[in-house]
Order: structure tokens, then C-alpha cells, then sequence
């Protein structure tokens, strides 16, 4: 039970939800919804995990995940934008198929032995930092510290660079964008396909690094769908992303952890003596998933800010709306 | 593609031919249920090719799935038990769907229909003896509120702090089956094992073969009372969603919020009222699976009935008299696929005859012409 170590977990385990969530992130700024982000972990779990399990090289697992996340998530992009079909449905869809080809792919890779893990190491000098140094750069898994690169250059590219103004344009206002000269269709495709692949680096985070192994469904245990509520929490900003995941990553090592000590903050520990008590702090991500989405929707009320205008909508030229 | 109207859709230079897609202004009668049948062909095809890539033989696995699910009276009656708690599921999906609310969480409200039903007889609110007059009708009651509570907080939160509705009811899942879970391990448990005591019984529903010693053809056939459930439940919701005046309120704010509000309907309460009604619906799925098939409560009780109504739900156009025979096609698909490896097949397919499904839409709203390079000017 010590905090540090806690908080050094939580942010490993919060990257998996930082990729996923980033990914959706810049998805959802271009009009497309993806609800999918379930389904495309976990094709990326077992891609990154059988094959890190066949070459034993664990940075083409991570490449097989990036790929598989990639390549399912155009079934969402082709139907979506292409198709016009509602995204909402055709999301749950690709959570659905995702799910299922991951575990036909993914038959009896659960028996399988161990697998070659990404490296993880310390940042010489920032580790030396108090408190900070062993939470954020000691002993971290490399994916890890593309999480931290990730945040700030994602945030600079969405708002301070000419393609993020056409990203949110084709998201806010397609017909405008269109007008101008940018492909809408193509780049929606484009920043679907980089949610997916995003998504399935989340995948390889987990079987490569977090919780190595394949343990099918309950290998992403609905994170994807946590990383969607966290995106609507953060208003589609990847600062608030980070900040939401690394504190869902503690919230998930907390509850791993509390039910180790016989004495907690003095008193008898409840989940110790009784370790049945563990399923109500199994219910917390999830609970508190919704509370997040309350005080996300009641933020983006307050603040007259919200979701990209055209999210979810299908762009056809030439007809009304937007 | 993305273009409306007559604008050729391909530039190939190569190709002499351009594929056009052209607005359909109307469409015929047969579209439909044509489109519908042929996106459910196409997906079986492509389920063919994952069975192929995984090594298996997929004509020999189709030709098992259908003898093993409509081989014989004894398989057929256990595909029509495996549908039961999908008409249900199904009709919970359906009605929640027709006002665009989208209620991923009858897997949830079928696990808290579970738990509410197996309380009375194992807290025990009715003593084992009691009549099963009684106490099945308790059961079913307890099963529907316990659905329609799990519906209920998603649909408060939607319609007073617009509280995204897929997110929430789907995190409601995990907590239903944490929750439980917990009284499983912890306050019901037997002898240690994850389950409950078997049920009395008295709180079993009656299945056709416990007519069996009137008439010896019914031996061993396992549809129980729960189908009655289901088709009296569809005949309802199908009365209630195209016959009533609520009816009438719920397709119009999910055709036309924005005219369902000027026309003074009250949002809040229809949205508070359908989630209960769709978790109701999916809560007496889960009473009559455990009082119908499973006897106990226990934590395999469902392989993902809830997800499996959204598909029907889909494939029968949210109608509810369809979505009758579209469980049965999904109860053989469950059934027959227990048996098939690798094990996630029937879950695969299932992805697939969605994916298909929405994507086919494109069909019925557009005219696919081929023209030729020479005949567009």
C-alpha cells in the first residue's frame, strides 16, 4: 500500500487508456464517432501477443497491434463514411467483430508460456526527482514514455497546426472545409484509421507490458469503453485525457491493491478479512465511469463547450446540415 | 462513393465503366426483407472464409450448426429454449432502439432480472412451498423490476444530465455482474462452489416435458414457459409501439426529437419510462432463463444475450413481431456454436451479420448503376 508504488502502477496502467483515449480523441474531432475502441484493443491484445509469442520479439507484436487496430477500424471507416450508415450501430458492430475474431484468433494463446516483454527502464537523471522521478521515470515501460511524448504533441498538432485546423474544421463544419478545398471523406478515413491504430497500440500495451498474457475477453475488461466515457470527460482535449487516464490507471492499481494489508489506515481491513468485498471495488472504474461522464456533460454545459458539431453525423455533399 | 446524386462514384481512368449511385425515391416492398436476407448470406460467406483461415471446414460446420440446431423435435425444441431469453433481449433492444436510445445494457438488466427473481426464493421472500401460482408470478414480477431499476438509472441520467447512454448502461453491465457475482461467492453460495442452492420445485418454470407421462412425444423437450413469456411480450410491445397513443410519442421522438418537443411531448419522462420498459423487458429474460433453464443462480448464466438482442433487434427492423423468428435463427447460431471450435465462431458471425447488416443499408437507400464510359456525357 504504498502510494508511490500505487501511483507508479497507475500510470502504467493508465497508458493503456491514454493511447485508446487519444486515439478516439482525434477520431471523434473529425466527425466520426467509434465506438468500437473495445473491440479494436482487443484484436490489438492478441495480434500484439501471438505474435510477440511467435518471433519472439515483442516490438512486432507492438507493429502487428498498431496494424490490426488499424485495418479493423476501416470496417467502421468504409461503413461510416462511405456507407452513411448510423455509426453508433456500426461501431457496436466492430466491438462485436473485434471481440470475435479476437478470440478465434486467439484460440488457446491463453494456455501459451510466457512471451518477451517490452523493455521497460529509468530516465537517469528525472528518476532522481523526489516523488515525482519514481512515479513518472523509474522502471517504466518504454510505451510508457511515448504516452508522455504522446499528450503534448497530439494537443500541439490539433491546435496549432494546419492539418489539426482541418481536422477540427471537417469535425465542426465539413461543408466549410469542403468548400475549401479539403477532402473530407479521405481525411475521416485517415484519422479513423489512426484511432484504430491507436487503439490496438493500447491492446499491446496490456498482453505486451501491463498485464502480459491473453486472457480473451478479460484481457481489456471493457476498458475501451472506459477510454470513450473519458473522452467525452475530457471534452476531446488530450491534456484533460492524460490527466483522466493516469487517474483511472491509480484507480485500477488501488483496487488491486487494497485488499493486500490486514491493517488499513488503522482499522481492520474489510477486504482483507473478507475478500468477497473485492467485487464492490471491482464495480469502482465502471462507477465511477459514469460519474466522470456526469461531470463531464454537466463541464460541457457549464462551459457552452461540447462535443465536435458534426460528431456522428455522415458528410454528404450537396445535401442540408451540417 | 460518397457522392449523392448522379455523380459517378469511381474515376478510375482504366475501368470503361463507372459505378453511379443514385438516390432511391422509393422503395419496393420486397427491398427489404431481400436486402436483409442477403446481408445475412453474405456474412455467413465471410464467416465461411474465417473458418477457412483458421483451419476448419466450413461446409462440414455449417451442415452440423443446422443438424444440430433443426435436426430433430429433441434439438429444435433446445434452439427454441435458447431463444426465449433472445425474444425478450430482443424486444427490450427493439423498443429502446425505436426512440434512438441506445440501450447497450440489457446484458445487465438480464443479470439484475436474475438476481431480483432468484432473491425471492433464496433470501426467501416465499418459503419453498409455496404454490407455484404464486410464486412464478412473483418471480417474473421481481425479475421485471429488477431489469427495469437497471434501465432506470441510465435512463435518469440521460434524460436529466444527458448522460451519454451507451457508455452508461454499458458500464452497468460490469456492475450487475460484479454485483452478482458477490452474492454467488459470498451470501448464496453452496458448499463453497459459485452457485446458488438449486431452486424448489415449485419455482421452476413448467417445460414441455413434464408432460411427458400424457403425452410420451413431449420426453425430454426442454421449451418451457418462458416462450409464452416472450411471444405475449411481443404481441404487447408491438401493440404498445404502433397502437397506442404512447406508442405513437416514443416513434416520434426517436423519428423527430426536435418535432416531438415543439409538438409538447415530455422527453424526460418517455426517456425515463422506455429504459424501464426496454430494462424490464431484458430482467424477464433473465427470470425466465433461471427459473426456465438454469434452476439456480450462478455466474454463467448468459453468453451474451444482451449483445445478441442488439443484432436481432436490428435484423428485425426494431419490429417487434420479427424479432420472434430472428431469435430462433440466433438460437440455433448459439446453440449449434457451443459445440463448433475455435470457440468465439458464433460470436464472430454474429459481428459479422451486423457489420453486413448496416452496411447493406446502403442498398436500400441507393441504386447501384453501372454505366458505361461511352453512354455518360
Amino acid at each position: 500500500m504504498d502510494p508511490i508504488v500505487i501511483l507508479q502502477a497507475g500510470v502504467a496502467s493508465g497508458t493503456v487508456l491514454l493511447f485508446a483515449t487519444i486515439g478516439e480523441i482525434l477520431c471523434e474531432r473529425s466527425g466520426v464517432l467509434n465506438l468500437g475502441v473495445e473491440g479494436m484493443m482487443l484484436i490489438g491484445a492478441m495480434s500484439a501477443f501471438s505474435i510477440a509469442l511467435a518471433t519472439g520479439n515483442p516490438w512486432l507484436g507492438v507493429i502487428a497491434a498498431i496494424l490490426a487496430g488499424g485495418l479493423l477500424s476501416q470496417v467502421h471507416a468504409v461503413i461510416a463514411i462511405q456507407f452513411q450508415a448510423d455509426q453508433v450501430v456500426s461501431g457496436l458492430a466492430l466491438t462485436f467483430l473485434g471481440v470475435g475474431l479476437s478470440l478465434v484468433f486467439g484460440e488457446g494463446l491463453s494456455k501459451a508460456g510466457a512471451v518477451a516483454l517490452l523493455p521497460a527502464f529509468s530516465i537517469p537523471v528525472l528518476s532522481l526527482i523526489p516523488v515525482l522521478g519514481p512515479i513518472f521515470f523509474t522502471n517504466q515501460c518504454v510505451l510508457v514514455y511515448v504516452g508522455y511524448f504522446s499528450v503534448p504533441i497530439v494537443w500541439y498538432f490539433i491546435n496549432r497546426t494546419r492539418p489539426g485546423l482541418h481536422l477540427r474544421a471537417i469535425g465542426e463544419f465539413p461543408a466549410a472545409a469542403d468548400a475549401l478545398g479539403i477532402n473530407v471523406a479521405r481525411l475521416r478515413h485517415f484519422y479513423v484509421f489512426v484511432g484504430g491504430m491507436l487503439a490496438g497500440l493500447a491492446g499491446a500495451t496490456i498482453s505486451l507490458a501491463v498485464s502480459p498474457g491473453w486472457f480473451s475477453e478479460m484481457t481489456t475488461s471493457g476498458q475501451g469503453w472506459i477510454a470513450i466515457g473519458l473522452v467525452i470527460f475530457a471534452q476531446w482535449d488530450p491534456l484533460r485525457a492524460a490527466f483522466g487516464s493516469y487517474a483511472f490507471g491509480a484507480l485500477r492499481r488501488l483496487i488491486l491493491d487494497i485488499q493486500g494489508p490486514a491493517q488499513l489506515l488503522g482499522v481492520r481491513n474489510p477486504f482483507f478479512y473478507n475478500p468477497y468485498w473485492g467485487f464492490f471495488l471491482q464495480m469502482l472504474p465502471y462507477a465511477f465511469t459514469i460519474v466522470v461522464l456526469v461531470l463531464g456533460s454537466r463541464g460541457a454545459v457549464g462551459k457552452r463547450l461540447g462535443a465536435p458539431a458534426a460528431l456522428g453525423t455522415p458528410y454528404v455533399r450537396g445535401q442540408r446540415g451540417i | 462513393m460518397t457522392t449523392a446524386g448522379t455523380r459517378p462514384a469511381s474515376r478510375h481512368k482504366g475501368l470503361p465503366f463507372s459505378i453511379r449511385l443514385e438516390p432511391r425515391l422509393d422503395q419496393p416492398k420486397w427491398l427489404g426483407p431481400a436486402v436483409s436476407a442477403g446481408a445475412v448470406l453474405f456474412a455467413f460467406g465471410l464467416g465461411a472464409i474465417v473458418l477457412l483461415l483458421v483451419g476448419g471446414n466450413p461446409l462440414r460446420a455449417y451442415g452440423y450448426m443446422i443438424r444440430a440446431s433443426f435436426g430433430s423435435l429433441g434439438v429444435l425444441s433446445d434452439t427454441i429454449t435458447k431463444a426465449t431469453p433472445l425474444i425478450l433481449v430482443g424486444l427490450a433492444c427493439a423498443v429502446a432502439f425505436r426512440m434512438k436510445l441506445w440501450n447497450i445494457g440489457a446484458e445487465g438488466q438480464f443479470f439484475a432480472g436474475a438476481f431480483a427473481a432468484s432473491a425471492v426464493v433464496l433470501t426467501p421472500l416465499l418459503p419453498a412451498e409455496t404454490s407455484p401460482w404464486l410464486m412464478i408470478p412473483a418471480m417474473a414480477l421481481a425479475g421485471i423490476l429488477g431489469g427495469a431499476v437497471w434501465g432506470f438509472v441510465p435512463g435518469l441520467l440521460k434524460a436529466r444530465l444527458n448522460v451519454n447512454e451507451v457508455i452508461s448502461t454499458l458500464m452497468m453491465n460490469y456492475i450487475a455482474v460484479a454485483w452478482n457475482n458477490f452474492f454467488i461467492f459470498a451470501v448464496w453460495t453452496e458448499g463453497g462452489f459459485q452457485m446458488s442452492h438449486m431452486f424448489p420445485r415449485t419455482a421452476w418454470l413448467p417445460k414441455l416435458a413434464d408432460f411427458a407421462d400424457r403425452l410420451p412425444e413431449l420426453r425430454g423437450l426442454t421449451t418451457h414457459l418462458g416462450l409464452v413469456f416472450g411471444l405475449v411480450a411481443a404481441v404487447i410491445v408491438w401493440w404498445v409501439l404502433y397502437r397506442s397513443k404512447w406508442g405513437f410519442e416514443i416513434r416520434l421522438i426517436g423519428d423527430n426529437p426536435r418535432a416531438a418537443r415543439y409538438a409538447g411531448l415530455n422527453i424526460v419522462r418517455n426517456t425515463v419510462l422506455v429504459m424501464m420498459l426496454s430494462g424490464g423487458l431484458a430482467g424477464l429474460a433473465g427470470m425466465s432463463e433461471i427459473a426456465g433453464v438454469v434452476h439456480r443462480l450462478q455466474g454463467a448464466i448468459s453468453p451474451g444475450y444482451g449483445f445478441t438482442g442488439i443484432i436481432i433487434a436490428w435484423l428485425a427492423k426494431l419490429n417487434p413481431l420479427v424479432v420472434v423468428p430472428v431469435s430462433v435463427l440466433f438460437g440455433a447460431l448459439i446453440l449449434a456454436g457451443r459445440e463448433i471450435q475455435p470457440s468465439g465462431i458464433s460470436k464472430t458471425i454474429q459481428g459479422i451479420v451486423l457489420v453486413s447488416l448496416i452496411a447493406s443499408d446502403l442498398l436500400m437507400r441507393y441504386r447501384i448503376r453501372i454505366v458505361r464510359r461511352g453512354a455518360e456525357a
